[in-house]
């Protein structure tokens, strides 16, 4: 594999028309009767040593992109170009390879460490299946990453559930870390923890950010935590991205009808718009049996008949090429 | 107690006798509801307030837990003196709860009809068809569509949303005066939150009921809540009308708090921070329990060796901090 000269457009990571269909299966036979199309054609590229957010609400398919980048599910057709080479193509060994590059930071701190493992094996495991290092340099390296991440050294030792929720969420970020990856996959990485704990792992994620040029795919539901730490942001909804812009452009100037919802839809302290609220009515619609057309049409304020038509693609804004929306009423 | 006062706690002490020794899980909290308004009690997880809403219900597990101090004076009788049988008639009657879990909190085997049904059998007169239409007229006012066929449904056919409507159902069902909301929206979607708490404003408009919210959200205690108790560490460590707490905190811990929170709009390079982690009720430090984490109290003398108690300061408001504007007024010139 030719890691050295990237002809990927200047992108680390480049997601093309990713589709990942779950298949209903009912009855005796268990025939398949349908598909749950929880990735629908979802395209975007990342761009080194910056942070992509995916934002939407449970159950938009935001985790089953990531999953589907590293090939923990069955994808079902689409491209994920990672330094030149296609991971849905790539043999075994070379998707070894790869995820060696990329790497997971999971949301649940108490699920996700191995309670029978100490801290010392939970951050050195990577370290011996794919570098074959003991002994001595282990525990070396690993002490390394431990203080990068601000734990002491002698937790090496210890076991998980010695440590609060902020400490093992350091704990996993250090084991996420401890290869030297390129490419660090953020799943909800806050969203268990409480509010003084929450921004300093924020923090943490963004020094660690500048000092290994890592680049981020920062998954979230909380905005504020994503306008904080990405760059780029693509809000998804029902399986697709609704809208994808920078970071600072969403925030100011959302334009798909269900950013706009979603905004307002966080309860903000010192909010001067609050009267302006606006709320979306009824809930996600069942994503098995999709109709035609656009997916937000049964909860969109503006929706219109020619909505139900097809489904709107993906399309920058006239003037704004960064900005891209999935709306025919802009 | 005031007229318009519903709900009085005072000096409310939790204990958990633990096989590793005493947490106090609640210390000496006073706070007092008023009628037909909202009074929030935030804090981190631990900090003691899904004890202090158990409390009020009489439902904190014993053993281990135990209220051993304090009276909680609802509609003049002292709830923590009450018998089980009389309890039994104010739980679920006058005092409602919804939890954070839709999930768990509904029984799987039973429609919702039936279970709305025997909330409202168990304190009401009713015969059996009175008590089922009462049921669809509360799915009714949660605005859940087509309550005549959701009643005979099961919890699974329905979303997580919907499942806290009927939680909110059943805990209408008997007019409750006042309704306990724990962390009601932390499960759910942004978009859904929203809608969860803008039925439970109107319906607190419509039956004139006063709300307990409890939430680790500060986000949604200033749109929801008139009044607000801080808590940190199973105490209180301010208390103050809803405005001013956000216009201008006074204790160090909820000034990090609200400096901490990342907020739509904000564009600096990093987050302030809280330094250290929560306290373990079991080890809980020496003076004031903020002291380790706080920029003022972890060089000073007082505050690592005396426990400050809340005490008022202008404007009504009351705070538990040495270097709180006003603490001290009376006894020492300098502040």
């Amino acid at each position: 594999m030719n890691t050295t000269i990237s002809n990927n457009n200047g992108f680390l990571l480049k997601v093309d028309d990713l589709k990942t269909y779950f298949p209903v299966k009912k009855g005796l036979m268990r025939r398949t009767v349908g598909y749950i199309k929880a990735v629908d054609g979802v395209s975007f590229a990342i761009k080194p040593a910056l942070t992509f957010g995916l934002v939407g609400e449970s159950g938009c398919g935001k985790t089953t992109v990531a999953r589907s980048i590293l090939r923990l599910l069955p994808v079902t057709s689409g491209k994920v170009i990672f330094d030149n080479t296609d991971i849905l193509a790539a043999d075994k060994k070379q998707l070894k390879d790869i995820r060696r590059h990329i790497s997971l930071i999971f949301q649940d701190p108490f699920g996700s460490l191995n309670p029978r493992m100490t801290i010392g094996s939970i951050i050195g495991e990577p370290l011996k299946v794919h570098k074959k290092i003991t002994g001595k340099n282990l525990a070396e390296q690993v002490c390394l990453i431990l203080s990068k991440v601000g734990l002491s050294p002698d937790a090496i030792n210890r076991y998980p559930h010695e440590f609060s929720g902020g400490q093992r969420q350091r704990i996993g970020i250090a084991r996420a870390l401890i290869l030297q990856p390129k490419f660090v996959i953020c799943d909800e990485p806050v969203s268990a923890l409480d509010v003084s704990i929450q921004s300093q792992i924020l923090n943490l994620l963004k020094d660690l950010q500048d000092e290994f040029s890592l680049t981020y795919l920062f998954i979230a539901h909380d905005l504020a935590v994503v306008q904080f730490s990405c760059d780029v942001v693509a809000v998804m909804y029902m399986g697709r991205i609704v809208e994808h812009a920078p970071a600072n452009e969403l925030f100011n100037n959302p334009l798909h009808p269900y950013t706009v919802a979603l905004m307002s839809a966080i309860p903000r302290i010192k909010d001067p718009n609050r009267q302006r609220q606006q709320r979306l009515k009824g809930e996600v619609p069942d994503i098995i049996n999709q109709p035609a057309g656009c997916p937000f049409y049964p909860r969109c304020p503006y929706a219109k008949d020619s909505c139900l038509s097809d489904n709107p693609p993906l399309v920058p804004v006239p003037e704004r090429p960064e900005h891209l929306v999935a709306c025919r009423h802009i | 107690m005031n007229n318009d006062t519903l709900l009085d706690a005072q000096g409310l002490c939790v204990d958990f006798f633990t096989e590793e020794g005493i947490a106090h899980a609640v210390q000496n909290v006073s706070f007092s509801v008023k009628k037909g308004q909202t009074f929030a009690l935030v804090g981190e997880s631990g900090c003691g307030k899904s004890v202090t809403a158990l409390s009020i219900m009489q439902l904190v597990p014993d053993p281990p837990g135990k209220i051993v101090a304090g009276q909680i004076n609802f509609d003049g009788r002292n709830l923590v003196e009450l018998s089980e049988k009389c309890m039994r008639a104010v739980r679920g009657n006058r005092i409602a709860m919804i939890f954070q879990e839709p999930m768990t909190s509904l029984n799987p085997v039973y429609t919702v009809g039936e279970q709305i049904v025997e909330a409202i059998q168990l304190h009401q007169k009713k015969s059996e068809t009175e008590a089922w239409n009462l049921a669809v007229e509360v799915l009714r006012q949660v605005q859940i569509p087509d309550p005549a066929q959701r009643v005979i449904e099961y919890p699974h056919q329905m979303s997580g949303g919907m499942r806290q409507r009927v939680m909110i159902a059943m805990a209408i069902s008997c007019k409750p005066q006042l309704l306990i909301a724990d962390e009601p929206t932390t499960a759910l979607d942004v978009t859904i939150q929203a809608q969860i708490l803008d039925l439970l404003g109107e319906l607190q408009q419509q039956n004139k009921m006063s709300i307990l919210l409890i939430t680790h959200d500060l986000g949604i205690v200033e749109e929801r809540a008139s009044e607000v108790a801080v808590m940190y560490a199973s105490k209180i460590a301010e208390k103050s009308d809803c405005k001013s707490l956000f216009d201008k905190p006074l204790h160090p811990y909820t000034q990090g708090l609200l400096k901490s929170l990342p907020r739509v709009g904000f564009s600096g390079k990093r987050l302030h921070t809280i330094s250290g982690v929560v306290p373990d009720p079991l080890h809980f430090p020496t003076g004031c329990k903020f002291h380790p984490r706080c920029p003022i109290g972890c060089t000073d003398k007082r505050c690592q060796t005396i426990e400050p108690q809340l005490r008022k300061v202008e404007g009504g408001r009351e705070v538990a901090c040495w270097y709180a504007p006003g603490y001290e007024k009376h006894d020492d010139p300098k502040l």
